[in-house]
C-alpha cells in the first residue's frame, strides 16, 4: 500500500492533524492552513523548493468526489512526479488561484483535462531546458521522471529542487507538448486516493471539526413556518443557563430566501442546544402556516393545461392528424428532496474589526474570498479583501454546500460575538429548513405516424423555478433554463418536438441537488419513452436504438450497454430488466436495472448496469465508486419519503421520517466506462439520472405496473 | 451531556462524528467497553470510570485489519461517516471473525453513509477478515 510522507500528511490536513500526530493539544487549526510562500511558483499550482519539495495547490475542494487525487494527477502526470512525492494542498480561495476555486457540476476534470495537464508539462519543459543549460547539452537529450532531469547519454541527472532558481527564470512555454496517452504513469490507472488514510484514521479535519482558540458554539433556532420569520423573542430562561453567553437576532440568505432566527450562543455546543430549548419566541409567519404540499401539487396539475413557456422547437407538433389510438399521454410527479449530507452545515467565523475569518466545509472558496456581485462580500458587509477563508474536507457536498446561507448565517452570529464561534446546525435544521431540490411534474405526449413511427414528442415541465429562487434579478418571464434541463437534447431522432416550462409560483427555497433537474425530469422522459416502446409493440431497447439511426455518443453508450448488460438474454420467471439513459450538461451515462417480483408483492432491485460515456478516464475506480455511490442516491430519492409540507412546515425531521438507503437495501453494480477520446465529460451526476427511470422500467417489465410518480414504494406494488 | 460532545468538544478528539443526534446513522460510534455504541445518545455519566475506544485509539498506526482493508479498497467517498463505519466494523470481526454477506448488512445497517459505499464496505469487511484471520496464523 501506498502511504503519503509524513510531511506531507502534516500539511494536508493543517494544525489539528500535526497536534494529534505529535500527541498534543488539538487547538491551533487557526495559524495553519495558509499556504506555503517559500520556494518558486511555476504556473498558479505548482511550488517547488530548493530542498526538493514539490507541493501542487489543488483549486477543486474535496467532497467525496475524489479531486484530491484526480486534479493534482493531471498536473503531476505531465510534471513527470508521483503523487507521492508531492505534498497536494486544498486552496481557500486565494486570489492568485484565479476564481474558479469551486466544485459543482461534474465539471473539475471535464473542463481542466487538458489545461491541467498544460500546467504541469510546461513547467516540465522548464525544468528541462535549465538542466540542459547547465549540462550545456540539447534539451532533447534529456526528459524527466519522477521529479527528475536525467541527461539520456551519460544518465546524469538533478532534482528539480537543485534546477529551481534558474528554472524560475524561465518563461512557461504557452503550448507545450503533452505526453501520449500510452506512456501515461497515473492517468487512466486506478490510483489510490491520499485522502483515504485521513479518512480511516478520523484525522482528515471537516470543517465542523475545526477548533479556534476561544471559541464559543452557536445553535438557531428558525421559523418552522417556511417563509416566516422573527417577530420577537424572550431569552430569560436561555440566559440563566450556566454556560451561556449571548442570545442574538440572526439572519440567513438563502437565495432570495430571507429569515431572521435567534442565535444561543455558549461555551460548548450542548449548552447552546438545550439553551435553545428554553427559548419563548413568537413568530411572524406571512400566512404561509396553511400552506401545504398536497394542494400544491393540485395546482401543479392544474398548471399542466397551461401553454408555458418555450424551450426548444423542432417541426411542429401541432396539425398532425395523428389517429387517437397512435397517440399517448402521461403525467408523471416527483417530490422535494433534501441533500442530507452527512455532515451537518456548520462554520466557524471570527469577526475582528473590519475582517472576518471563516473556517467551514464549503464547494465553492472563490464565492466565499470573491468580488463578484454574487460573492459572499455582498451579503455581508466586508472588503472581499478583509475576508479570509480556511477551507477544510466536506463531509459531502450533493449540491446543498454551493450555497452560503449557513456561512452567511454564521457570520452574521460572529458580528454579535467578541470571539470565534462555530455554529453547527442539527439534522433536524438540516431536514427542515432547505434549501430543497425542487419538484417537477412533467406532461408528456407523444404520436406515432400510420406507418408506426415516433414523429411527435412533448415534454412540458411544470415546477417552480429554481433560478427564480436564488436569484434576485432573475427574468420570471424567461424560461428556466435549469428546469428543463436536458429535455429538449437528447440525441433521439424524432422529427417533430416542443419542450417548454410552466412556472409555479413558490416560497420554498430551492437549490440544486445532485444532478439537479436531470435527477426528476429524466425519471419523466425515459418512463414515457418505455410507454411509447410498448404501444409500439416494441423491445424497449430496439425502439430506442431505432430512434437512434445517426452516430452520436448516445447510440454508442446504448450498443455498449446491450451488450454489457446481456439485454438480449432471457431473465427467469418474476424477473424483469428496464433500460434508461440520459445526456445533460455533467454528462452521458445509461443503466440497465434487473428487478424481481416477490409473490407478496414487493420489488427486490438485484442488480445495475452501468456504461458512463467519459472521453477520458482519469482514475476508474474512483469513477466505479462514485457511480456506485450515485445508485445509491438515485434509489433513495425513487423509493424513500421526499420532503413535504403541512401547516407550513417541513413534515420530515431526521433519519427516522426521512430516511436514507441503508447497507441492506443496495443491489449488485457492475460498471463499464467507455474513455475512447471525444469530449470530456464528468463523473459525479451523470450516474443519478438513468436510475430510476430504468428501475421504474424495470418494474413494469416485472409486473405490467406503470410508475408515474415519485417515490413508490417497493414493498406494496 | 452526551458522550459525543464530551469527546469532541471538552476532550478534543474530532474522528468521532456528529450526524443525527438520535442513533439513526452512526456517524458517532465508539467503543465503549468493547461494545459498539452511538456516543450521540450515551450520557456520560455512563462511560465515567470506563474503557472508551474512539477511532483515534483503534490502532497504533492506523493499521487495525478493518482500517487496512478500507484503505486497500478506497472505500471512503466524503469519509464522515467512515469512523463510524469502522467502529462498527470493528466489533463485527472481533464477535463474528468470518462474516457473511448477511452478517455484515445485519451489523452494519445501523451505519449510513449518505456517498453510497455500501458496496465497497462489504467487499472491505471482508478483505479485512481475511487480513485478520492471517495476522493470527
Amino acid at each position: 500500500m501506498r502511504r503519503i510522507s509524513r510531511r506531507s500528511f502534516i500539511k494536508n490536513t493543517g494544525g489539528a492533524s500535526l497536534a494529534l500526530w505529535l500527541g498534543i493539544s488539538t487547538k491551533g487549526f487557526a495559524s495553519q492552513t495558509s499556504l506555503p510562500t517559500e520556494g518558486k511558483r511555476f504556473t498558479p499550482y505548482i511550488l517547488v523548493e530548493s530542498n526538493g519539495n514539490i507541493s501542487i495547490f489543488n483549486t477543486k475542494p474535496e467532497m467525496g468526489q475524489g479531486t484530491f487525487q484526480s486534479i493534482p494527477a493531471l498536473i503531476a502526470e505531465e510534471f513527470e512526479v508521483s503523487l507521492e512525492q508531492i505534498t497536494i494542498l486544498l486552496t481557500n480561495g486565494e486570489k492568485e488561484l484565479g476564481n474558479g476555486q469551486r466544485a459543482g457540476g461534474s465539471a473539475s476534470i471535464r473542463n481542466n483535462y487538458t489545461e491541467l495537464r498544460k500546467v504541469g508539462a510546461s513547467a516540465k519543459e522548464v525544468f528541462i531546458t535549465a538542466a540542459s543549460a547547465k549540462w550545456a547539452v540539447d534539451a532533447g537529450t534529456c526528459y524527466a521522471e519522477y521529479g527528475k532531469v536525467i541527461h539520456q547519454p551519460t544518465n546524469r541527472s538533478f532534482t528539480y529542487g537543485e534546477l529551481v532558481e534558474e528554472a524560475s527564470k524561465l518563461e512557461l512555454p504557452k503550448e507545450p507538448k503533452l505526453k501520449d496517452p500510452k506512456d501515461f504513469k497515473i492517468l487512466g490507472k486506478p490510483g489510490k486516493r491520499p485522502d483515504v488514510p485521513l479518512k480511516t484514521s478520523g484525522k482528515a479535519v471537516f470543517g465542523i471539526d475545526v477548533q479556534v482558540p476561544d471559541m464559543l458554539y452557536a445553535s438557531v433556532e428558525r421559523c418552522p413556518v417556511i417563509g416566516g420569520t422573527l417577530k420577537n423573542f424572550d431569552a430569560q430562561e436561555a440566559l440563566k443557563m450556566p454556560g451561556v453567553e449571548k442570545v442574538v437576532a440572526v439572519e440567513r440568505l438563502m437565495g432570495v430566501y430571507r429569515t431572521v432566527g435567534v442565535a444561543v450562543v455558549a461555551n460548548t455546543y450542548w449548552t447552546a442546544l438545550q439553551a435553545r430549548k428554553r427559548l419563548k419566541i413568537e413568530w411572524d409567519t406571512h400566512g404561509f402556516e396553511t400552506f401545504n404540499s398536497t394542494e400544491y401539487e393540485t395546482q401543479l396539475r392544474g398548471l399542466a393545461n397551461e401553454e408555458g413557456l418555450p424551450d426548444n422547437t423542432l417541426g411542429s407538433v401541432e396539425n398532425l392528424n395523428l389517429l387517437p389510438q397512435n397517440t399517448l399521454e402521461a403525467l408523471y410527479e416527483t417530490p422535494m428532496v433534501a441533500h442530507h449530507p452527512l455532515e451537518p452545515m456548520n462554520c466557524v467565523a471570527q469577526v475582528q474589526g473590519e475582517k472576518v475569518e471563516i473556517w467551514t466545509s464549503t464547494q465553492v472558496p472563490s464565492t466565499i474570498t470573491g468580488s463578484g456581485a454574487n460573492d459572499l462580500h455582498k451579503h455581508i458587509g466586508f472588503a472581499p479583501d478583509n475576508i479570509k477563508l480556511h477551507a477544510t474536507f466536506i463531509g459531502g457536498g450533493f449540491g446543498r454546500r454551493l450555497n452560503i446561507d449557513y456561512i452567511i448565517e454564521a457570520v452574521n452570529v460572529a458580528k454579535q460575538v467578541e470571539k470565534p464561534v462555530k455554529v453547527i446546525w442539527t439534522r433536524e435544521d438540516t431536514t427542515e429548513q432547505g434549501p430543497f431540490r425542487p419538484m417537477t411534474f412533467s406532461q408528456l405526449k407523444g404520436g406515432f405516424s400510420e406507418d408506426g413511427k415516433l414523429i411527435a414528442f412533448q415534454h412540458k415541465v411544470i415546477a417552480p423555478s429554481y433560478l427564480e429562487a436564488v436569484r434576485a434579478d432573475f427574468d420570471k418571464t424567461k424560461v428556466d433554463n435549469i428546469m428543463v434541463e436536458g429535455i429538449g437534447e437528447q440525441a433521439y431522432e424524432i422529427p417533430n418536438l416542443k419542450t417548454s416550462f410552466v412556472r409555479a409560483d413558490y416560497h420554498v427555497p430551492l437549490g440544486a441537488w445532485r444532478s439537479v433537474t436531470s435527477s426528476t425530469v429524466a425519471f419523466a422522459h425515459e418512463c414515457f419513452i418505455d410507454e411509447l416502446a410498448y404501444l409500439a409493440k416494441k423491445d424497449p431497447m430496439d425502439f430506442r436504438l431505432e430512434l437512434l439511426s445517426k452516430p452520436s455518443d448516445t447510440k454508442r453508450v446504448l450498443e455498449k450497454l446491450r451488450v454489457f448488460s446481456r439485454w438480449d438474454t432471457p431473465l427467469g420467471p418474476g424477473k424483469g430488466r428496464g433500460v434508461a439513459q440520459w445526456e445533460f450538461f455533467a454528462g452521458l451515462c445509461a443503466q440497465v436495472v434487473e428487478v424481481s417480483f416477490r409473490p407478496d408483492k414487493s420489488v427486490v432491485v438485484d442488480k445495475v448496469f452501468v456504461v458512463i460515456d467519459l472521453g477520458e478516464v482519469v482514475n476508474p475506480d474512483n469513477v466505479k465508486n462514485q457511480i456506485e455511490g450515485s445508485i445509491v442516491m438515485a434509489l433513495g430519492a425513487a423509493v424513500k419519503p421526499g420532503i413535504t409540507l403541512g401547516n407550513g412546515r417541513v413534515m420530515q425531521h431526521n433519519f427516522y421520517d426521512n430516511p436514507l438507503v441503508r447497507i441492506n437495501e443496495v443491489p449488485e453494480v457492475e460498471v463499464h466506462i467507455l474513455a475512447d477520446g471525444g469530449k470530456v465529460k464528468g463523473v459525479g451526476e451523470p450516474g443519478l439520472p438513468p436510475f430510476a427511470p430504468a428501475l421504474a422500467n424495470a418494474i413494469f417489465a416485472a409486473t405490467g405496473k406503470r410508475i408515474r410518480r415519485m417515490p413508490f414504494d417497493l414493498d406494496q406494488l | 451531556m452526551p458522550l459525543l460532545w464530551a469527546i469532541r468538544d471538552v476532550i478534543g478528539l474530532t474522528g468521532t462524528k456528529y450526524g443525527c443526534g438520535v442513533a439513526q446513522c452512526g456517524a458517532c460510534v465508539v467503543h465503549l467497553n468493547g461494545e459498539a455504541v452511538r456516543s450521540c445518545v450515551t450520557k456520560v455519566s455512563r462511560a465515567e470510570g470506563q474503557k472508551v475506544v474512539t477511532i483515534e485509539g483503534l490502532s497504533g498506526n492506523n493499521d487495525h485489519p478493518v482500517q487496512t482493508a478500507w484503505q486497500e479498497i478506497d472505500v471512503p467517498q466524503c469519509g464522515y461517516c467512515h469512523s463510524g463505519q469502522i467502529m462498527s466494523a470493528a466489533v463485527l470481526l472481533r464477535e463474528n471473525p468470518n462474516p457473511s454477506d448477511e452478517d455484515i448488512d445485519a451489523a452494519m445497517s445501523g451505519n449510513i453513509c449518505r456517498c453510497g459505499t455500501y458496496l465497497r464496505i462489504r467487499k472491505a469487511i471482508h478483505l479485512a477478515a481475511e487480513l485478520q484471520q492471517k495476522g493470527k496464523g
